[in-house]
């Protein structure tokens, strides 16, 4: 097993098998969101109270639990960094890291555009929109300081740490409704005590977040390859890769 | 959904659901293409200073 570790854990190796993968992965995201926005958007019954409204949940909550998610692999990936000193490691969260942003900025923005024909406002200082918030100004925070050094290690570790103490943050995300008493929605579908949700909603929910998952799969690895080309732009193998035409 | 209108209308909020959908469309999409451009890019910069071609420089 450690000896198949370690060779996933070479870059050259892993530049390779994240290039045969990343298509697939893309082509399968696709098709699963088509499927997704299909029964979401079409099949699904207009909800009782907010109408046809409601259906922006099918891009708004897998955004929501990618913000997340993402954040989470991120901080994985920087306690391995920090412990092992695997370079590979900082790079996937380099990589990451803008994928966790773009969703936390996706989550806010149709978050906040479900919240003016319901709410009546597009945005309140509310714990769980407050928190998500605090989200993203982390994802800008690591994309600004891992950047930030001359030399890459350092900035590897002082991103890492940013990481790390930030994680405190996901679990305020996630209870925050149940915590303060707020505007937002409690946990409905997943966490929820009793699911009051009717399957023809939360199928193509389910769908369109497996969807979003291989999607990000998919983008992570390719990011990831160009991680990994501008850390190893002196080595051998990608000087020989370059000098291919 | 029982009409193509009523999709389109969204049953009256297509002007939250549509923008919605369109800022997520955008961003996704932006984040599918902008990979492979800096890779390929990249790649051409790390050609072009390969020891093993010796261009005039």
């Amino acid at each position: 097993m450690f000896v198949w570790f370690h060779k996933l854990a070479s870059p050259p190796y892993f530049y390779r098998l994240a290039g045969r993968l990343a298509p697939w992965l893309a082509w399968a995201s696709l098709i699963v969101i088509l499927a997704g926005l299909y029964g979401g958007l079409w099949l699904a019954p207009p909800d009782y109270q907010q109408g046809d409204g409601f259906r922006i949940i099918y891009v708004h909550v897998p955004s929501a639990w990618m913000s997340l998610f993402i954040y989470v692999v991120m901080a994985l990936a920087a306690a391995i960094g920090l412990i092992w000193r695997m370079k590979l490691a900082h790079a996937v969260s380099a990589a990451a890291a803008p994928l966790g942003a773009a969703f936390t900025f996706l989550a806010l923005v149709t978050g906040s555009l479900w919240g003016k024909p319901m709410w009546g406002t597009y945005w309140v200082w509310d714990a769980r929109l407050t928190s998500e918030l605090v989200l993203l100004f982390l994802y800008f925070g690591y994309l600004a300081l891992h950047r930030a050094f001359e030399d890459q290690r350092s900035g590897d570790r002082a991103g890492a740490i940013l990481a790390l103490v930030g994680i405190v943050n996901v679990p305020i995300i996630h209870y925050s409704v149940k915590w303060w008493n707020t505007l937002h929605q409690g946990p409905t579908v997943f966490f929820g005590a009793r699911a009051d949700i009717a399957p023809s909603m939360y199928i193509p929910l389910f769908i369109m977040i497996i969807g979003f998952m291989l999607y990000f799969a998919a983008f992570v690895l390719k990011r990831l390859q160009v991680e990994i080309l501008s850390r190893e732009r002196h080595t051998a193998w990608v000087q020989e890769l370059a000098g291919k035409p | 959904m029982s009409s193509w209108h009523e999709f389109l209308t969204m049953g009256g909020y297509a002007a939250y659901v549509w923008p919605a959908y369109g800022v997520a469309l955008g961003v996704m999409v932006l984040n599918a293409v902008l990979p492979s451009r800096r890779q390929r890019a990249l790649l051409k910069e790390l050609a072009r200073r390969a020891p093993n071609n010796q261009e005039l420089p």
